[in-house]
């Protein structure tokens, strides 16, 4: 007993050791990590939206061979985006959704946001007996994804879609799982037209969703609708156009029945906009402009001097966003996002020459 | 490094005396040897019991900091919302309302269920390959490919889920008169109970190779047919290992995320019957941990993480007391 109890004071010992000098050696790694990331490392370090993947890794490596900078995107999420800017982990964040109040109270100095692309949110359905493309209003919408049209022939739905044979299937719902920027875009735009869904539900990335069911991703959301007859849900217009599936025209502001299209988004963003660019798209007053849109922003702190990062990097860095809202726009269509619109263009370059380094404006 | 010497006849090495009783010089030379190789064997052991001790304290480590972490970043959510969380019924991140019953019961129900279609199938498999036909193509055939389906990636049953299993459920569920939407509990417990049975079936397999043939000839002599030989001395002599393996394999389906996620429906309402969509605790935290913006929302998805750890070791611990009492018998 006594020789256990000795070997287990060794065994102590030793754990003891091995633990602070992991420690150690975890301290310094990190450190050399963290200064790694934001100074001396050339690469300017991106997170957040994986909304805005594709076109960032399209912008970035065209820009990598005009200018030689590397960027190195980590697409985590919107909300995993603004955390590690707030954390100063990296460069800069891209969200699909505007950072709220907590978010700018926990960033500790101003940030910023530059609308960088626009998206819009598509409702796609499965009812192969329906040849023509299904129209929506407002109102049809919130009741479907409240629950209460239950029935695709029901009476709201057959007044709009006047000639077409629709099936007495039951609608089943789909939505996204996951928290995400589209589910922000799609549950904004009904709480702006529903009373009652703002009420009951409002908005936000992740809601308490009255009926149906959750797929994980556009993906998962896209495979609930292919499967099930009579299913409705709400997708990236991208991901809709790249898997060739039936989406609905939906009614705006004006009273107009819009089709989603690149066009019909970029329209949608050509109004008036704020100074601080925290603007929704949705239920836009544009007369051709599709309702379900919104921009996506990068996010970066106002005045660029923090931590221990150079002016040369803070420099690198609002070129390179700048770049991404001028010359960077020509390859979104191909990629099926939505060229900014010209207001959006002044509105970003209005905030990019507010940054600042120590006080002093970067950009001349 | 050789610090032994001859004094007095000893070879002693720091405080372990050896007596030599023959001195001449080769016989010392020799027990110098001898000594020098068990010095070195009891070293050797040392070191190997220290290790061993070293590596359990770190797992024990690990277990009370998961434990400890879970605790801490979910304290501003227990603060907030206090002991209601476990029975609260409705899960709105957008107005901070949180409740973990429907994920608490989602997660139970499949889990529970998945076990009780799994059991029949690997209770089968073990008693065959174990008792009935050790060897031979098939029984190998039938091993490989039951281990196969225990290293098979959650995400592949996921997809095999939705891309088959989803649409025959959905037929099913068209005839029984149910609302036809294919995912849901009912789904997500038979891919479940497929993943799980190579566990309770391996664990069973081996603890019947172990019941001591004695036994099973001494029946056999007395007339026993193969089936009263499993019924009254196999089972019997098994049933601890078989249970356990039925336990190891309840704790894999309470853990199971991506493949249930994928079939499940992920809705925040409570289930109505076993056909309906519902969710887990383990598939809300693998949706919504990325996008969680708030800290209260953030903590209160950690504590059901803390709840679920939970309710693995309860369940792991009346498991262990039910074996204890069929061990005892």
């Amino acid at each position: 007993m006594k020789m256990n109890l000795s070997n287990f004071k060794g065994a102590l010992a030793v754990l003891a050791l091995f633990a602070s000098t992991t420690l150690v050696s975890c301290g310094s790694g990190g450190n050399a990590g963290g200064s790694d990331s934001t100074s001396t490392d050339e690469a300017i370090i991106g997170a957040g939206s994986s909304f805005d993947n594709p076109l960032f890794s399209k912008q970035f490596s065209e820009y990598n061979k005009t200018n030689g900078l590397k960027i190195n995107y980590q697409s985590v999420g919107s909300g995993a985006g603004i955390a590690q800017l707030t954390a100063k982990t990296v460069d800069f964040g891209a969200s699909d959704a505007p950072m709220n109040g907590k978010q700018d109270t926990a960033a500790g100095a101003p940030v910023v946001h530059i609308p960088i692309t626009a998206g819009a949110v598509v409702l796609s359905y499965n009812l192969p007996e329906v040849k023509d493309t299904l129209m929506l209003t407002p109102g049809v919408l919130a009741d479907i994804f409240l629950g209460k049209i239950t029935k695709w022939d029901d009476k709201a739905i057959a007044a709009i879609n006047k000639g077409v044979k629709l099936p007495s299937t039951t609608i089943v719902i789909a939505h996204r799982s996951d928290g995400s920027g589209t589910s922000n875009i799609f549950t904004t735009y009904l709480a702006k037209v529903s009373d009652e869904w703002n009420t009951k539900v409002g908005h936000g990335s992740s809601v308490n969703w009255p009926a149906g069911l959750g797929g994980k991703g556009n993906e998962g959301v896209a495979g609930l609708i292919k499967q099930t007859p009579g299913a409705i849900g709400y997708i990236e217009l991208a991901y809709a156009i790249q898997n060739n599936m039936p989406y609905a025209k939906m009614q705006n502001k004006a009273g107009n029945f819009i089709t989603p299209s690149i066009a019909s988004v970029t329209a949608a963003a050509n109004i008036q906009i704020p100074a601080d660019t925290k603007v929704s798209l949705t239920n836009t007053d544009a007369a051709d402009g599709y309702p379900i849109s919104g921009f996506s922003w990068v996010i970066i702190y106002k005045d660029q001097k923090y931590g221990d990062r150079s002016q040369d990097r803070a420099t690198k860095l609002v070129k390179l966003i700048s770049w991404m809202i001028h010359d960077g726009q020509q390859y979104s269509s191909a990629l099926n996002y939505a060229p900014l619109s010209p207001a959006a263009v002044s509105a970003g370059d209005a905030v990019l020459k507010s940054v600042t380094y120590d006080g002093k404006p970067i950009l001349q | 490094m050789d610090t032994s010497s001859v004094e007095n006849g000893m070879i002693t090495r720091s405080d372990l005396p050896l007596r030599v009783i023959n001195s001449s010089p080769e016989a010392v030379a020799k027990a110098k040897k001898r000594a020098r190789l068990s010095f070195r064997q009891i070293r050797t052991e040392n070191i190997f019991n220290k290790t061993l001790i070293l590596m359990g304290l770190i797992m024990v480590i690990l277990v009370v900091g998961i434990f400890l972490t879970l605790v801490v970043q979910s304290l501003p959510s227990i603060k907030a919302l206090g002991p209601k969380y476990l029975w609260g019924k409705v899960w709105d991140p957008v107005q901070d309302i949180y409740g973990a019953w429907p994920f608490l019961l989602g997660t139970l129900l499949s889990s529970f269920l998945a076990l009780i279609i799994s059991i029949p199938f690997s209770i089968s498999v073990a008693i065959f390959l174990g008792e009935y036909h050790p060897a031979g193509w098939l029984p190998n055939l039938l091993k490989n490919a039951v281990e196969l389906i225990a290293a098979v990636p959650s995400v592949i049953f996921g997809f095999w889920g939705l891309a088959v299993l989803v649409p025959i459920v959905r037929t099913f569920e068209s005839h029984i008169g149910v609302a036809p939407v294919g995912v849901g509990i009912f789904s997500s417990s038979l891919i479940l109970a497929i993943m799980i049975i190579p566990y309770a079936a391996s664990l069973g397999r081996s603890m019947i190779n172990l019941v001591p043939s004695h036994l099973k000839e001494a029946a056999y002599g007395l007339g026993a047919t193969r089936w009263e030989v499993i019924r009254s001395v196999v089972l019997p002599y098994t049933k601890s290992g078989l249970f356990a393996g039925i336990l190891l394999s309840l704790g894999r389906a309470l853990g199971e995320t991506m493949a249930v996620t994928m079939v499940i429906g992920n809705t925040s309402l409570i289930p109505k019957n076993i056909f309906a969509p519902g969710n887990t605790m383990a598939s809300v935290i693998a949706n919504e941990f990325t996008e969680a913006d708030k800290p209260v929302y953030l903590s209160a998805l950690i504590e059901l993480g803390l709840v679920l750890f939970l309710v693995t070791v309860v369940i792991n611990m009346i498991g262990k007391k039910i074996i204890d009492r069929f061990t005892n018998d």
